[in-house]
């Protein structure tokens, strides 16, 4: 992934190179690819990242654990949720703070809330890749209903800060499990249409069938993980792998596929979908009762400091695994924060995939890996 | 039409017969037409937002009602950028171009038994020769802007059409034999002793359908413009009224190869009740509403799909039905 634009000196002249992103409609944020082409056929991919570079590793180096909070919830603004309760995790396990139960459940709850907007999010914004524009409007409805469940213990709609060592900042409301499940219910409701509606589309299953595959050996050399990985055929998810929070408890499946193409990537996530549902069912019958948070004001900067040692904490983001390597020498800052973002590998494999393929497909298997520019960029 | 004709017969005093009959006609059909796109680009946007569990536009005057008019206003305010790299003469011309086409072959569609502003003897053959011309001008576009997305819509865009318009002649032959003419008049009139064509020949409506659904490049065939894959395709580099033009030339289109539809298979101005006009206008907003039903439901084809559709499946079938037809109109007629 070099930042260098083919020379027009080293270019042969039955191709030509096109300059894609950083600012175009199917880019998903500012991702810049040269292609170089011959007619329509791609002969070279070389993404370009780092236009939304922040600086959050440097940022974690200069603030305290506490402060560096928010920060996470914007690297994937997606599933701000399940990043920000990874590092309250890593931070607790390194820390040794004990977690209430209630909290614990609570976390899971709303990270699976959180998966399941995103990839309600990603069908839209697929299918728009591809030219239906109506489907999103569908999926952003239903996502609409979680965002609002989201909200109403949140506070917020996208970047969600309610993580604390320790626990949550707020409690669930007593109603809460009772309109999780009417919003449940309507996700439920939908699944048919869905099926119907897409995967019964000749035009989307011809656009998707035995497009942009790659192999077992190469998700491995990559290190490509979550759906992308699952399609693939590897049942691989750090919830089941490496157990963490409250997943241990709660049964449920890990789908995966062979074909490892666009259609097999979008199936796993409407499967993964239906798996994130069946975990939110178990966990609202087993909330227990107690308190959300074990002490207030626990991460304030005069009482939080971590012993000397390293952490690493993974979990399964929406995307795929997503680690947090914590390097503490026991200052109120972390001496070194590095976080390994799955769309980062996700992206990488595509330079090899893409060769061959046409324009039109480009953005149909660029969409289907489901990269997040600003978690990459970071 | 006693004012149309005073009117018409005021300007013959100073101008003569044939410039006036002809400079009257014009400026009725560019004025109808304008007012087509107004009303085609607001239904297209309320009908969209319905399919798609929104309202549409509601702001503007009642019910949203005048959105158009207000669209109109600022594409007209708009900055008109030329690109310091372009062909200036070529893209100049081609917002221009795009649209006489359309205006040509509008002026041949057969109104009504009585009048009609061109009666021609051949004029289903100059419709197809005429409609084949607008993909000249999508083309232009796209080579002057000198932008490498636009080139790629405009190439996109002439191996599109070119491949479409085959199985939509073949279509349109298969009721020219039927009828046994290719005056569009006589068309509609044959239709009025026998049934609507569309009954005669179903998989030709359908394959005209297709057709013409590619050649107005809507989806799920606007890979000339895919917005997700080359942002604007051929007018990536047009603004403010020289991409209305291409805009005015699509949805006339529309009209045209809906009102073209209408008359070939389901009876073009017949009708009980109404006036001729208002039911072929009945009729090719009804195509025209099935057009952009389609585009709100189906994702984009990829271009290769797009052109083995055609001439792996559409040509053949065209053809088989064309012999069919041939053999049955011979054997039994």
């Amino acid at each position: 992934m070099t930042a260098q634009t083919p020379t027009l000196t080293a270019e042969p002249l039955d191709t030509y190179t096109l300059n894609m992103g950083p600012q175009h409609p199917s880019t998903h944020g500012v991702l810049r690819l040269v292609l170089t082409l011959r007619g329509e056929k791609l002969v070279h991919v070389d993404p370009v990242i780092g236009y939304g570079h922040r600086g959050h590793e440097k940022m974690a180096e200069n603030r305290t654990y506490a402060q560096f909070l928010p920060n996470t919830s914007r690297q994937d603004y997606l599933s701000g949720v399940i990043y920000n309760n990874a590092w309250c995790e890593a931070v607790e396990k390194l820390a040794g703070i004990a977690v209430p139960e209630r909290a614990l459940v609570a976390r899971v709850i709303l990270a699976e809330f959180n998966r399941l907007a995103s990839h309600l999010m990603w069908i839209g914004a697929y299918l728009l890749d591809l030219g239906g524009w109506t489907p999103q409007l569908y999926t952003w409805d239903d996502r609409e209903a979680i965002l609002f469940l989201l909200e109403s213990v949140t506070g917020s709609r996208l970047t969600y800060c309610t993580g604390r060592f320790g626990g949550l900042s707020r409690d669930l409301d007593a109603d809460f499990p009772a309109r999780a499940r009417v919003v449940l219910k309507k996700l439920k409701d939908r699944w048919q249409e869905y099926e119907d509606l897409v995967e019964g589309n000749v035009i989307f299953v011809q656009r998707t069938r035995g497009v942009g595959i790659f192999t077992k050996e190469q998700c491995q050399s990559y290190g490509v993980t979550g759906s992308s990985l699952r399609a693939a055929g590897v049942a691989y998810d750090v919830r089941k792998v490496e157990p963490y929070g409250a997943y241990p408890r709660f049964q449920f499946d890990i789908p995966t596929r062979p074909e490892s193409d666009a259609f097999a990537r979008y199936w796993v996530r409407v499967q993964e979908m239906k798996q994130s549902v069946r975990i939110i069912e178990q966990a609202l019958e087993q909330l227990p009762d107690g308190p959300i948070l074990t002490e207030r004001g626990l991460g304030s900067k005069k009482r939080l400091k971590l012993p000397v040692g390293t952490q690493y904490y993974a979990v399964e983001a929406a995307r795929g695994a997503y680690g947090i390597l914590l390097v503490s020498e026991g200052g109120t800052e972390p001496y070194r924060a590095k976080f390994r973002v799955p769309s980062y590998a996700n992206l990488a494999v595509m330079q090899d995939v893409m060769p061959g393929y046409m324009v039109a497909d480009l953005v149909g298997i660029l969409g289907s890996i489901d990269v997040i520019i600003p978690e990459i960029d970071r | 039409m006693t004012l149309l004709t005073g009117l018409r017969d005021w300007i013959a005093g100073f101008l003569g017969e044939f410039l006036a009959t002809w400079l009257l006609g014009a400026a009725l059909i560019m004025t109808f037409l304008a007012f087509n796109v107004l009303f085609l680009v607001l239904a297209e946007r309320k009908l969209a937002g319905h399919f798609q569990r929104r309202v549409g536009p509601m702001e503007v005057g009642p019910h949203g009602s005048l959105q158009s008019i207000a669209d109109m206003i600022k594409l007209l305010g708009k900055q008109i950028l030329t690109p310091v790299a372009t062909d200036r003469f070529v893209y100049l011309l081609a917002p221009l171009l795009v649209f006489l086409p359309t205006l040509c072959v509008a002026s041949l569609i057969p109104l009504t038994g009585a009048e009609a502003f061109a009666n021609q003897p051949y004029g289903l053959l100059v419709i197809v020769a005429l409609s084949g011309v607008t993909v000249l001008s999508i083309f232009m576009a796209g080579w002057s802007s000198n932008n490498k997305y636009a080139v790629l819509g405009g190439m996109r865009s002439v191996a599109q059409v070119i491949a479409y318009e085959i199985p939509v002649l073949l279509a349109a032959l298969s009721v020219v034999m039927i009828a046994q003419t290719t005056n569009l008049r006589q068309i509609v009139e044959a239709q009025a002793n026998t049934h609507w064509y569309v009954l005669y020949q179903p998989i030709a409506a359908l394959l005209f359908f297709i057709g013409i659904t590619a050649e107005t490049n809507r989806a799920p065939f606007d890979i000339p413009e895919a917005e997700s894959e080359l942002v604007g395709g051929f007018h990536t580099e047009y603004s403010g009224m020289r991409f209305a033009m291409f805009f005015f030339a699509e949805y006339t289109n529309m009209l045209v190869l809906g009102a073209l539809g209408a008359t070939l298979f389901l009876g073009g101005w017949l009708g009980p009740w109404l006036p001729g006009p208002v039911w072929l206008l009945l009729k090719t907003y009804a195509v025209i509403f099935v057009l952009i039903w389609v585009r709100w439901t189906f994702p984009r084809l990829r271009f290769d799909q797009l052109m083995s559709f055609a001439w792996k499946l559409l040509i053949p079938v065209a053809l088989l039905n064309l012999v069919i037809t041939a053999i049955l109109v011979h054997g039994v007629g």
